[in-house]
């Protein structure tokens, strides 16, 4: 029997580690988009302490192995964000880091949206909003039905919750009882049109979610003690899913980036980029 | 097989024969699970939660969910048949068909029943004229539409051990069991099931008994033609299509779905390019259906063997004035 470490590094410890891993993504994902010339910022930098959170100390998974079949999944059901998700897998390993600058080029394997089909660490096809919950809730279920122990995550964007089949994969969850379902709200407040409350207005949204029989948690989405926090609380809930409700910055750690509803699908030119990675790269945090 | 023979046979809906396949398959394959969206005594998945109620699930009246989790469950080794009618399997729920089933090639099977006008009373809300095509069009889908009960449980047989994305066309009313168990469904073959010379009917569906029908009846005038049963909708045998419309010259497409997109629309992309014969679609022409009795409906839309035969007489007609 293969026996693989629950995650990289050890709970608590280790912090300023995966504080360094979210830095390095969004360093990626400044790169890669620089280079691909188009593609999602916003999006992308407010989930990068998410995804360092998930990757390097929460999800058991193993880059050689991708489809190891007792590993936690992940569905990025915001999929615009990939570069996230790719600069993860690529830090952790799956694929060399060297990659990342030939997203969305002609024949490459990094779709513009994740392909699961191409890309090692990649557990389902996203893009169309509102479809990675309900995917994410049927992997939760087979998890059930096998008795396996793995837990399934899945992040979402606070636009894409205007979806209705959000609902029918949230009301769903909550009948089969998936409690080894987790979903996280990246709560920037921002989709593409502008502000939620100007373009749909979501809120009250963690009565929303309690009302569908979810269990709710509400963090800072950039405190790394926080999120851990959460993701460890959601292993002492049984019977229901859990929704992490995590309040972010659109565009976190570039200043000129962050809260702008402008740079949720603009890229940055070479110069910005500069100053992005400049900033990103003296490890300043911008608040 | 003669037209007294095909009225004395035993009928059976295919959605009866899916939900008995559904329990025998059930039982041999544990990865098979099943779901359904509040209509699962409609599509007689009833029939396989009364069996395996652990491998049920009821998505409650919610379609689209109905694929996202049966996209997730076949991502986790599951085999999963979802099922709801055909208008809405694959209208209501036909983006997510695309993006979380076919574009990432995942081993669903959507099962769907109520195709056609033979749903009857209930009208043009629930009777499916366009799934064909909106399946059909899918890259990496396959589209299976079974004739008759025998055939129903070959194809569910044959989908549940292919690994890929299915889309599998049933109906509602009750039709003659044409075929016995020395008959076989292959993925990707037709299957005359008449020869002739004259020329050839090319049907699914209820329509492949329209179309013996009027085999029967034109051999009495002195004509035979060709039925060929195209349940593989897609992948479609081009071979055979070809072949037989070499032998033939004459080519009638029967299907009990609009004109536009479905079967006639396959057999003549094929033909077109590579052995153009004159040709006329038997089909729902371009219009929604009715509430009525399914038998009236189906003569209503020109859903008979009288359609056929008139079809057959006129692309005769223009073969020999070729
Ligand atoms: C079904 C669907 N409709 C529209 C889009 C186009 N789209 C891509 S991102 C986006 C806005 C998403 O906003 P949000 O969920 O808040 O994401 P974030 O702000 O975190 O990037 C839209 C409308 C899509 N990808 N899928």
């Amino acid at each position: 029997m293969k026996i693989i470490n629950r995650s990289l590094f050890g709970r608590g410890k280790k912090m300023t580690i995966i504080e360094e891993m979210a830095r390095k993504i969004r360093v990626d994902i400044i790169e890669m988009l620089t280079a691909a010339k188009s593609g999602h910022p916003g999006g992308s930098l407010s989930a990068a302490d998410i995804l360092a959170v998930l990757y390097f100390q929460q999800m058991r998974i193993d880059p050689k192995n991708p489809h190891w079949p007792d590993r936690d999944r992940f569905v990025l059901s915001k999929g615009h964000a990939a570069p996230v998700l790719y600069a993860a897998l690529a830090e952790r390993g799956f694929f060399p880091r060297e990659e990342l600058i030939q997203l969305r080029k002609t024949g490459h394997f990094l779709q513009g949206h994740p392909d699961m089909k191409k890309v090692p660490g990649v557990d389902m096809s996203t893009g169309s909003l509102g479809q990675g919950i309900s995917a994410a809730a049927g992997m939760a279920l087979a998890g059930k039905m096998d008795h396996k122990e793995y837990r399934v995550y899945t992040l979402l964007g606070d636009g894409e919750i205007a979806e209705g089949l959000v609902w029918e994969a949230a009301m769903a969850a909550a009948h089969y009882q998936l409690d080894n379902l987790v979903a996280v709200l990246d709560y920037n407040g921002l989709q593409i049109d502008g502000r939620n409350e100007d373009v749909m207005n979501s809120s009250p949204i963690a009565d929303k979610w309690r009302a569908f029989g979810w269990n709710v948690i509400e963090v800072n989405g950039h405190d790394l003690k926080q999120l851990m926090d959460a993701f460890e609380l959601t292993k002492n809930c049984k019977g229901k899913p859990t929704m992490i409700i995590a309040k972010t910055i659109k565009g976190k750690g570039v200043s000129f980036m962050e809260n702008q509803a402008g740079w949720h699908g603009n890229t940055p030119s070479p110069e910005q980029a500069e100053i992005a990675l400049k900033e990103l790269k003296g490890g300043m945090d911008h608040e | 097989m003669n037209e007294k023979s095909l009225i004395s046979l035993e009928k059976i809906a295919t959605r009866d024969a899916y939900g008995k396949a559904l329990v025998k398959l059930g039982g041999m394959n544990s990865d098979i699970v099943v779901l359904d969206a509040d209509l699962s005594k409609s599509t007689k998945t009833a029939d396989f939660a009364k069996v395996f109620p652990e491998r049920f699930f009821n998505m409650g009246i919610a379609e689209q969910n109905l694929i996202g989790f049966s996209a997730g469950l076949a991502a986790s080794g599951k085999v999963p048949f979802a099922s709801t009618f055909a208008v809405f399997a694959t209208g209501r729920a036909f983006e997510q068909i695309r993006n979380s089933v076919a574009y990432p090639k995942l081993n669903v099977k959507v099962a769907a029943t109520h195709a056609g006008v033979s749903v009857g009373e209930d009208g043009a809300s629930h009777q499916a004229i366009e799934d064909i095509a909106l399946m059909r069009c899918l890259p990496n889908m396959s589209v299976f539409v079974p004739a008759d009960a025998q055939e129903t449980f070959q194809v569910i047989k044959k989908a549940a051990e292919w690994n890929g994305p299915v889309y599998i066309r049933m109906g509602r009313l009750a039709v003659p069991v044409l075929f016995d168990e020395s008959y076989e469904f292959q993925i990707g073959k037709a299957n005359v099931i008449r020869e002739g010379k004259d020329a050839a009917v090319f049907a699914v569906g209820l329509m492949v008994q329209e179309a013996l029908k009027a085999a029967e009846e034109l051999s009495g005038l002195g004509m035979e033609i060709a039925v060929v049963n195209c349940a593989s909708v897609k992948p479609l045998d081009q071979d055979t299509l070809i072949k037989v419309a070499k032998q033939t010259g004459a080519v009638v497409t029967a299907e009990e779905h609009n004109i536009i997109g479905g079967l006639g629309s396959a057999v003549a992309e094929v033909l077109m390019e590579n052995y153009p014969v004159p040709m006329i679609r038997v089909g729902i022409k371009d219009t929604f259906g009715e509430s009525g009795k399914p038998e009236e409906l189906l003569e209503k839309y020109g859903l008979t063997s009288k359609e056929i035969i008139k079809a057959v007489q006129q692309v005769y007609h223009k073969k020999k004035n070729k």
